[in-house]
């Protein structure tokens, strides 16, 4: 039989139905792979063998009872290890949590579960979500598969990196500011940031809870709708979660943008570092307008205050949600000679020093005296910047935009670079401000052969068009497809 | 108006950090950047602006009042660092 | 001439909603239970774990808004206060600052027969803490402390009063108002002793005539309605003879000793928190929609002012009465359901005030607790009016009644307790007595009216009781003249 890794989950789906294969050698053959390349790419931070071959082994026999085990049935994935799995370790690579089991599953783990996909592990990312290399993980930094040199992104750098080096089909993740699509870019597939609410949140470890939502890393178009089709809807257990009137996601998988409207943010071209992105992004635009679409030059005028107006709410709500973490109820315990002592040194020993610095500036930056220069602004910014959109939404059907200034960078080139940081905000994070879905896509390669990509912004709720628009520039350009990075038997 | 060395080690006391002296440059040092780049947030005519608190429209989000099942105590202390009693030790608190 | 002062007093009234889940999980809110029992990922602050509102504490405290004259207000919303305590799990609690769910109530007082309106500031709803128990006598001699969380997130409203109270009476009296205003609408146990009540003061005291306030001290750890009398009355004195001796008050919280009966400091204000409130991005607002609100308000009970109204007007008891009757809603109901059954509210009014109330008090029992059914209270009454008992032995059953629950009519029965009015049957025991005692029988003929009241106790005597003391009388009187 001919490898199965680097399928995808639709294709895998077929074969199962057929019986051609099992889930347990399915699942088999991408622990075997996990075991080769783990030494080199450092994705996982647990990897769950015995419960993913256990788990595989009952949805074989529920296939052969002639059960419908499920629509994602048997098929291996990761899970960042800031969505909480029962009695399995949940660190959020932090040392805080390094031992943390908690006793329930994040609403979208119950979810693929009664999907019958099985997780085969719990990938690594910056430390609660703070980074855009995984460097800021408490453990070790993952590598990119495409380069040894190069970060996978961040924060969510182990799941897409774990996809891109064929360890699973799918991973699921959260996007914060870009953490979802960035770290997709850099690592090849497809990484989609839903309307903020079509998610549940419940089990994610919060890291900004107004701008977090957890979305997948997929292959491709196809394999990202039904993900969507398991994770999506509203969750009792998540008041800012809504449901969905899309349905079946599939039905919009349909090679067919005539007449759709897309608009090019001329802000977001201004970010950009490598001329490669720029001409992938007139090509990507050149193919949509030969099949039929309006590509125009469009102005989202607030784009360059959202990153600042992004780095204050990120830290304000940082502050508030790790707080928690002191030492008494779970977590690392420092001992010290009274409460106040045990507390400081528990959280300055279980913290690194990204998660230190953001709790420091939104403890600042809520203090009285500084609420109104600094939050209440940024606050009000973010309405200018929902407004932007709006407006533009209102007349665009979705926007197009690179997704990274650059390619994957080498480890160690964020580190005081705020202009590149800054970048790389600025066309992820506004989507997260204004809580709308944005979908990074692979769109060629750059110098190295490292991935770039592409993001297409939408209405909230109006996932349907950038499946749409992906899905046709998957069916109708060689470019969405980055040769594998692992390449043939290993 | 910089935050100094000093500002940034008070709040470190209120977050309950302590930071080295290095944490403490760097951080200060890291955040003095970032309070910068905001000022442009300033400059904006934004005094009639109203702040968005809430991404979605939405109101009255509730769950009825009924009971649903707890954490057994084994659970619910299953990982704290300190136990006792059936409670979750914590060290003497003045 | 030493200078007269103003006391200025305002409270903060914590009350526990009656719901029966916490105010953002579904743990339970029984009192008691083992350790960590009724707790889940939520109440624990666990990573991950967000908010739900439950629907019935909002309408809590929508009831307790009306009731209080409160306006309800359309728009309120959630925000975190921050501080790091061990009986906090996220280190936040979810409360209402800038938006509360009602404003601008009033009560009504009276202290010394004079009426007074207590303005509310506001209340708003809020999450309790969970428990701290110390190794050691104090906190402050304690190694350590233990956490438990089964009341961490239970629902609270705060109820902020404005500085309209001028004495520690009328403190007192305003938390028993708002305590029966509580109890009626059913929004919490309000139980002192068990903390679904919980008090703290604002206290400071100006000159006569001054129109600015004084520095004002915050009074914590009153545990019941003495306390919080006792504690003021303190503080009242100790700032009285901190500012006649030329001092200054410090702005500070100050803790009440039940023991010594001292106010002290615990800490001053320049140690004070900043809370860094913001609003909570997990829970949504909440829009009463007037339409709710008016539900809500056709669903209230009578109100405690109301029924005391309706007590004096149309059943004629005294505002005394009246005001202790519906002091309690439970003590109120029950009156109103006995009078239904025995319709001499008068009668009623005194058996409740008297045997009833001190019964209660003497064990420590509340009226839910109290095995005595407003049934059975009727039926010993209608016992004693159709004079099948005397007043005496009502008493007897009615103790009786009071410990065991047992039915009047049996225990009546059981004691042989019926009373005999019967003149022929009294009148040969009447014979029997007289012709016993002729020194009595001439000693009354002599005049001395009090031989008659010793005639009265041997027939009682050899009745064991049960004669009709009246027929006796009459009996008596009528052979002694004869
Ligand atoms: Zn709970």
């Amino acid at each position: 039989m001919s490898s199965l890794l680097g399928l995808t989950a639709h294709q895998l789906q077929g074969l199962l139905e057929k019986k051609e294969i099992s889930s347990e050698d399915l699942v088999k053959e991408h622990l075997t792979r996990i075991a080769q390349s783990e030494e080199q790419i450092k994705a996982f931070v647990t990897v769950t063998g015995q419960e993913a071959l256990q788990q595989a082994r009952t949805i074989d026999e529920k296939r052969s009872r002639g059960e419908q085990p499920g629509s994602l049935a048997g098929i291996p994935l990761a899970l960042t290890d800031n969505l909480c799995t029962q009695g399995i370790k949940t660190t959020a690579s932090s040392r805080m949590l390094r031992d943390f089991r908690p006793p329930y599953n994040a609403a979208v783990v119950e979810k693929l579960q009664e999907a019958g996909a099985v997780s085969v592990g719990k990938c690594n990312l910056d430390e609660f979500g703070l980074g855009a290399s995984t460097e800021n993980s408490a453990f070790f930094p993952t590598h990119n598969p495409y380069g040894e040199q190069a970060v996978p992104g961040g924060a969510c750098g182990g799941a897409a990196a774990a996809v891109a080096a064929q360890e699973v089909v799918f991973a699921l993740g959260s996007d914060t500011g870009g953490s979802l699509r960035q770290p997709a870019s850099f690592c090849g597939v497809i990484g989609l940031k839903p309307t903020y609410g079509a998610v549940s949140r419940y089990g994610l470890i919060a890291c900004a809870s107004s701008l977090d939502q957890v979305g997948c890393f997929t292959r491709d178009m196809t394999d990202c709708a039904l993900v969507m089709n398991v994770i999506y809807g509203r969750d009792a257990k998540d008041s800012t979660s809504v449901s969905f009137p899309a349905g079946d996601f599939t039905k919009f998988l349909v090679n067919d943008v005539k007449g759709l409207k897309i608009g090019i943010p001329r802000e977001y071209l201004q970010e950009v570092n490598d001329p490669r992105i720029t001409a992938y992004l007139q090509q990507a635009a050149a193919k949509l307008e030969e099949l039929g679409a309006v590509c125009e030059e469009v102005s989202l005028p607030h784009t360059a205050e959202a990153a600042s107006c992004y780095n204050l709410i990120l830290a304000a709500e940082v502050s508030s949600n790790l707080a928690r973490y002191d030492g008494v109820q779970y977590g690392l315990r420092v001992q010290g000679e009274d409460l106040v002592s045990m507390y400081k040194k528990s959280r300055s020993q279980g913290f690194g020093e990204e998660v230190k610095k953001q709790i420091i500036l939104g403890t600042y930056v809520l203090s009285s005296g500084q609420y109104e220069d600094y939050y209440l602004q940024a606050l009000k910014v973010r309405t200018l910047i929902k407004e932007d959109f709006a407006q533009v939404l209102s007349k665009y059907d979705c926007l197009l935009t690179p997704a990274t200034p650059t390619a994957a960078f080498d480890f160690g080139a964020i580190k005081d670079n705020l202009s590149l940081l800054t970048s790389l905000n600025t066309l992820t994070c506004p989507a997260n401000l204004a809580g709308i879905p944005a979908l990074s896509l692979p769109f060629g390669t750059a110098a190295q052969g490292s991935p770039c990509g592409l993001q297409l912004l939408g209405r909230a709720f109006g996932e349907e068009t950038l499946l749409r628009v992906g899905y046709a520039l998957e069916q109708n350009t060689n470019l969405t497809q980055p040769s594998p990075a692992v390449k043939g038997e290993m | 108006m910089k935050i100094t060395e000093q500002e940034v080690h008070s709040v470190a006391e209120i977050a309950r950090l302590e930071l080295t002296q290095e944490e403490g440059q760097k951080i200060t040092h890291a955040l003095q950047v970032i309070l910068e780049q905001t000022e442009a947030l300033k400059r904006l005519e934004i005094s009639k602006v109203k702040p968005t608190v809430y991404v979605l429209p939405l109101q009255n989000v509730f769950s009825e009042d009924q009971l649903d099942k707890c954490l057994t105590q084994e659970q619910a202390l299953g990982n704290a660092p300190e136990v006792e009693k059936g409670c979750f030790k914590v060290p003497r608190i003045i | 001439m030493s200078t007269e002062y103003e006391v200025v007093i305002g409270l903060e009234v914590h009350a526990e909603l009656k719901t029966k889940t916490k105010i953002f999980c579904s743990c339970p809110t029984e009192f008691g239970g083992e350790e960590n029992t009724h707790v889940c990922p939520g109440c624990l602050g666990f990573p991950g774990t967000l908010p739900i509102m439950n629907k019935k504490a909002v309408e809590y405290a929508v009831r307790a808004g009306l009731a209080l004259n409160c306006e309800i207000q359309e728009y309120s919303k959630f925000d975190r206060k921050h501080y790091f305590y061990p009986d906090l799990p996220t280190a936040y609690q979810i409360s209402q600052f800038e938006f509360p769910i009602c404003k601008a109530g009033y009560v009504e007082i009276a202290v010394n027969g004079k009426k007074k309106k207590i303005r509310l500031n506001r209340i708003h709803l809020e999450e309790d803490a969970g428990k701290l128990l110390h190794s050691g006598n104090s906190i402050t001699s304690s190694q350590y402390s233990l956490a438990d969380y089964n009341r961490s997130g239970m629902g609270l409203i705060e109820l902020v009063s404005e500085p309209d109270l001028s004495s520690a009476e009328e403190a007192r009296t305003y938390l028993e108002k708002l305590r029966a205003v509580l109890e009626y609408t059913g929004v919490s146990d309000v139980k002192m002793e068990q903390g679904s009540l919980r008090c703290d003061a604002n206290i400071s005291l100006r000159p006569v005539g001054s129109s600015k306030l004084g520095t004002k001290t915050e009074i914590k750890n009153m545990n019941s309605y003495r306390s919080l009398q006792r504690a003021l009355e303190y503080e009242i004195e100790r700032q009285r003879e901190v500012l006649e001796e030329g001092g200054t008050i410090i702005q500070e919280t100050r803790g009440w000793d039940e023991e010594k009966g001292i106010t002290s400091s615990m800490r001053s204000k320049e140690e004070a928190d900043d809370y860094r409130y913001f609003s909570d991005p997990d829970l949504p607002p909440i829009v009463l929609e007037p339409a709710w609100v008016e539900e809500i308000r056709a669903s209230l009970p009578e109100l405690p002012d109301a029924k005391k109204d309706r007590l004096v007007m149309e059943l004629g008891l005294s505002e005394y009465d009246a005001d202790i009757i519906t002091g309690s809603r439970a003590l109120a109901d029950f009156f109103d359901k006995t009078v239904t059954l025995f319709n001499e509210p008068k009668t009623v009014a005194n058996w409740v005030m008297g045997e009833y109330l001190r019964l209660l008090n003497a064990e420590g029992t509340e009226v839910q607790e109290s095995k005595v059914s407003p049934e059975k209270m009727a039926a010993l009454l209608k016992s004693q009016a159709t004079g099948k008992i005397s007043g005496k032995m009502a008493k007897a059953v009615f103790e009786e009644m009071f410990m065991t629950g047992k039915d009047p009519e049996k225990i009546i029965k059981e004691k042989g307790l019926v009373q005999i009015s019967d003149t022929d049957a009294l009148g040969e025991i009447v014979e029997k007595v007289l012709a016993a005692n002729p020194q009595s029988v001439a000693d009354y003929q002599a005049g001395k009216e009090k031989a008659l009241g010793f005639l009265v106790g041997q027939v009682m005597k050899e009745t064991k009781g049960q004669a009709n003391p009246g027929v006796v009388n009459g009996l008596l009187k009528q052979k002694l003249t004869d």
